[in-house]
């Protein structure tokens, strides 16, 4: 039996559980990694990591500089690091520009700024359209941009992981970098959506 | 088939991890099917490259042709490309992980996963 066709009666969990046993008694994996690996990626990293990055770069203009010319880099000055963030490119939206991000072939995303990628970024509908259709589902997101706004795709189906820079929203002169964080979002650094001033 | 799932804690100290209001992982197994694949990775195992290529494999035989009946799960995918990548490696069989499930599967209700493979004096 292949694994695409699943024996009636054994669910995936159940299969799943088989597969860690098996690995577990042939020394391929061990417990305790395996549930550090899923508390990282349920506690420790998320969009809130993103945020950070996006809130240093629009109160500091060095900063910015960096990121934008070196994205591994200035992210891991945070302390931002790790697999699937080996290649970062930070892709700044501007009034002329609005950049989002997608992985037509799977999900690839960047993990130790965005978390691991929501359900509608792995989904086929969104993968297939935002390439063929970019304003129409950018539009669904609530996204209105003017016919004259530059719109680039980009394809994270090669070692290069995308971060999307969004712009500062006006009104926002007076708010600390932390401030700043908590209006940035998970949609906004994927491009789906901009960032609203609260 | 009717399943009762508990209520979820969505607001105190025992909610559940949530990324912009989605849960990470839908359910436990997808978690453990992620934490596999990274722990093969991070002991060297596995390259996640050739992880993902499998997955790739795996998403697009699935949309090229959905099986019927059958709802869309990318860790569904996920797991099927793990356990493509470590028969490859000879590592574990499919035919390995068919005897374990139906094995897992016949347990009683109630079972103790801790219990599994040890003796009991009483």
């Amino acid at each position: 039996m292949t694994p695409e066709t699943l024996e009636p009666g054994i669910d995936l969990a159940t299969r799943t559980e088989a597969l860690e046993s098996l690995m577990l008694e042939r020394g391929l994996a061990d417990p305790g990694t395996i549930s550090t690996f899923i508390g990282i990626y349920e506690t420790k990293v998320g969009p809130m990591n993103g945020a950070k990055v996006v809130a240093r770069a629009w109160t500091d203009p060095a900063y910015k500089e960096r990121l934008l010319a070196d994205g591994t880099a200035a992210i891991a000055e945070l302390g931002f690091k790790g697999p699937q963030g080996e290649h970062m490119v930070v892709l700044e939206n501007t009034p002329q520009v609005h950049n989002v991000v997608v992985c037509t072939l799977c999900s690839c995303y960047p993990w130790p700024v965005l978390g691991l990628p929501p359900a509608w970024y792995k989904d086929s509908a969104y993968r297939s359209r935002v390439v063929r259709e970019p304003r129409a589902v950018l539009a669904e997101w609530g996204t209105e941009l003017a016919p004259d706004v530059e719109v680039r795709v980009h394809d994270s189906s090669s070692e290069v992981r995308y971060l999307v820079l969004p712009e500062r929203p006006a009104g926002t002169d007076d708010l600390s970098a932390d401030e700043l964080a908590a209006l940035v979002t998970r949609d906004a650094m994927v491009g789906v959506t901009k960032v609203a001033a609260g | 088939m009717t399943v009762t799932l508990p209520e979820l804690d969505v607001d105190g100290p025992a909610a559940p991890p949530r990324s912009n209001g989605e849960l990470v992982f839908a359910e436990p197994w997808e978690g453990r099917a992620f934490g596999l694949v990274m722990t093969l990775v991070d002991g060297g195992v596995l390259a996640y490259e050739d992880f993902r290529q499998a997955l790739v494999q795996r998403i697009t035989a699935w949309e090229a042709a959905p099986p019927a009946g059958e709802t869309w799960s990318y860790y569904r995918c996920w797991l099927q490309a793990l356990e493509q990548v470590l028969a490859e490696r000879a590592l574990v069989t499919p035919d390995d992980v068919d005897a374990r499930a139906r094995a897992f599967a016949q347990r009683p209700a109630g079972h103790d996963h801790a219990d599994h493979g040890h003796d009991h004096d009483h």
